[in-house]
């Protein structure tokens, strides 16, 4: 019978030791601890193109996690990629006048919406459509835009 | 206690059984006997529903063992003990949690009557002193007795012995063939043995078996055998090098095989 | 004569199927026999010790070596890119995505599958399971289903287990000996391991390589040719095969989670 505790307790050190190892990798590894933004409220942004942005990209201001996309669609009126944004009731004083760009986090990073504030008085209220809006630099568009100038400088 | 009629057991081509009667009444000790590869092995694993008979019917206490399902038969199953070739000791429990093993799983006993159980069988094959071993430490000798314990552990109504004599020395056989005897006629059992050593079964058994070729060739009580016998029967009871059963396995004639040098047809 | 190569592939065919139906018939066994050990939580443990604890050591240890690795061979890649401080991301990603679950797959297959394979196949061999079934007890149900579940059950653990300890490691070796940044370390995992989309999915995989690996290993115990040689064979293609499938049941579930 003395064996058979010493089972037990290896057996229950080895499961507290799975579950502690998965603990840690959903806390200290993943997004769970910041990626739960608490109370949240949904804001709007529309853009011409969106690039690679996804579900639950990032919402920064000045680089600051605010919030996280929390849909995309596309609406057929305007042709704009319609962009929800989850944004934490803590960061509730955005101006309407508000700029919501989407860039990329480094040269091979994820794509993210950057907001940055206007200098109007009054502030963004949940369900409000943001007007300035900066889509995303497609790499193609870039290098297609590139080879036209210099082929239009060269025809000079 | 056990019918057989008419058994017909093949494994693919080979037929091992074709068509044999058995009687074995209860309260005896019945032997069946034959040469290596007469199937006797099977003949146990047919009465204990672990191989299916192509034809035939086997009857156990009333109940037509190839027709049971699943649960008749474990039920029927607890009431048979077996004690096999190696012994087939569960290697990692201890002498005694092998002989608790099926008192556990069929009954709800506490664990005080349990102990006494075990080491009243244990005392009944004079190893109560080895209870702590591991199958590994045990002998050939001991193995075979703790297997007998343990076929004896539900108090059976039949224990059936696959070879319990082969690979002995003198003395455990001595000791097993007194254990087998003690043991029926102690515990009212019905005991079926399954041995190719003459001299050991003929000591113990009520009646005798003798299998060969997928049939019964020879029954009787061991005295009457040994005068009566056919000379296939004499041959495998006195141990004769030749004689119905040739020495040669078939081959064509040696002088051929020889003239034939290095061409194999 | 020509036919020989033909019948040969014919019969290695036949065989084939039919070992795999044996195996499909010999899993719903097992799964029937897994309600009655509720009742029985003490087998259940026994084998978590043999199958799970036993394995731990070789776990912790290849988890360190490979984070350690990882740390090492990301740092000087994302150097190049001067992007050092995407290090425990990269280390973090292969382990909870890739090598978490499938290296701790095939050591699971190496070191707990084969001994699993082994020990059933000389169970058979001793007569040990047909001896069960003379005493009224069904092996599958006292021995098949106890380890199937046990293995079953560990996998998880172990691989969670595994990615953890690689992330210290590369932890150990990026932040401790290259110099990468602690805090960036730690934020750049947090902000970019998806606890949906990378954790649950690791956890999945490593649940079903636990599920195919304890099979493969039970059954091939289980089915083993009872001599010494068949349990050696039985046991090499537990390891053989398990490799194969983890692998295999990678790509799979890889291309089903990650490749929208």
């Amino acid at each position: 019978m003395k064996q058979s505790k010493a089972v037990e307790i290896g057996v229950g050190l080895f499961v507290a030791a799975g579950m502690a190892a998965l603990f840690m990798l959903a806390m200290k590894v993943s997004n769970l601890s910041t990626g739960n933004i608490g109370e949240s409220y949904t804001i709007i942004a529309a853009f011409d193109n969106i690039g690679g942005l996804k579900v639950r990209s990032p919402v920064t201001v000045s680089g600051v996690r605010v919030g996280r996309v929390d849909s995309i669609s596309y609406d057929f009126e305007t042709f704009e990629a319609v962009v929800g944004l989850r944004i934490g009731t803590a960061y509730d004083k955005f101006p309407e006048d508000t700029t919501a760009s989407i860039f990329t986090a480094g040269l091979l990073g994820e794509q993210y919406v950057a907001l940055d504030p206007g200098g109007s008085d009054d502030n963004l209220e949940p369900g409000d459509r943001i007007q300035l809006t900066q889509s995303a630099l497609v790499l193609e568009q870039m290098i297609g835009q590139f080879l036209y100038n210099t082929a239009a400088s060269e025809g000079e | 206690m056990v019918q057989v009629r008419n058994l017909v057991f093949a494994r693919g081509e080979r037929m091992i059984f074709d068509g044999i009667d058995l009687d074995i009444a209860r309260g005896s000790v019945t032997a069946i006997m034959g040469p290596s590869g007469t199937g006797k092995t099977t003949l146990l694993k047919l009465i204990g529903g672990q191989l299916c008979p192509q034809s035939g019917s086997i009857t156990v206490d009333g109940e037509n063992v190839p027709g049971l399902g699943i649960s008749a038969l474990y039920k029927l199953r607890q009431r048979m003990g077996m004690m096999f070739q190696s012994g087939a000791l569960l290697t990692d429990m201890s002498v005694f949690d092998n002989i608790a093993f099926p008192i556990r799983e069929h009954t709800d006993l506490p664990e005080t009557l349990v102990r006494d159980l075990v080491l009243m069988k244990l005392q009944a094959v004079g190893l109560r002193g080895a209870s702590n071993l591991m199958p590994n430490e045990l002998s050939g000798g001991m193995a075979r007795r703790v297997a007998m314990a343990r076929a004896i552990a539900l108090d059976p109504m039949m224990v059936m012995y696959d070879e319990p004599f082969t690979g002995q020395d003198p003395i455990s056989k001595g000791i097993v063939v007194k254990l087998i005897h003690e043991l029926n006629a102690a515990l009212g059992l019905t005991s079926i043995v399954v041995s190719h050593d003459v001299q050991e079964t003929a000591a113990i058994a009520d009646y005798v078996y003798l299998l060969s070729g997928g049939k019964v060739v020879d029954q009787g009580a061991p005295d009457s055998l040994w005068e009566s016998a056919s000379e296939w029967s004499q041959q495998f009871l006195n141990g004769e090098p030749d004689g119905p059963v040739p020495f040669h396995y078939p081959a064509p004639a040696f002088r051929d095989d020889l003239i034939g040098g290095g061409r194999r047809a | 004569m020509i036919l020989d190569p033909l019948q040969r592939l014919g019969r290695s065919g036949i065989s084939f199927f039919g070992r795999l139906g044996r195996g499909n018939v010999f899993l719903l066994q097992t799964l029937a026999g897994l309600p009655a050990l509720l009742l029985r939580p003490g087998l259940i443990v026994r084998q978590i010790y043999s199958v799970g604890v036993l394995t731990l050591l070789i776990i912790l240890v290849s988890g360190l070596f490979v984070g350690m690795v990882l740390g090492l061979q990301g740092y000087n890649t994302l150097a190049d890119f001067g992007a050092e401080e995407s290090l425990g991301v990269a280390v973090a990603l292969a382990l909870v995505r890739e090598l978490g679950p499938v290296v701790t797959g095939l050591l699971f297959a190496g070191r707990a599958g084969s001994a699993l394979t082994a020990e059933i196949g000389l169970m058979k061999a001793t007569e040990q399971l047909s001896g069960m079934e003379m005493m009224a007890v069904d092996p599958m149900k006292r021995v098949i289903a106890p380890r199937f579940l046990a293995g079953f059950l560990s996998m998880p653990l172990l691989a969670a287990i595994f990615s953890a300890v690689g992330v210290y490691g590369g932890f150990f070796v990026g932040v401790g000996l290259l110099g990468v940044d602690e805090g960036a370390y730690w934020s750049q995992m947090q902000a970019n391991v998806d606890l949906q989309d990378d954790i649950y999915n690791g956890v999945i995989k490593s649940i079903v390589f636990g599920f195919a690996v304890a099979w493969i290993a039970v059954f091939e115990g289980y089915d083993a040719v009872p001599t010494s040689e068949g349990v050696s064979r039985a046991t090499t293609r537990t390891v053989v095969h398990s490799a194969l499938v983890v692998l295999g049941l990678d790509f799979v579930l890889t291309a089903l989670m990650f490749g929208d």
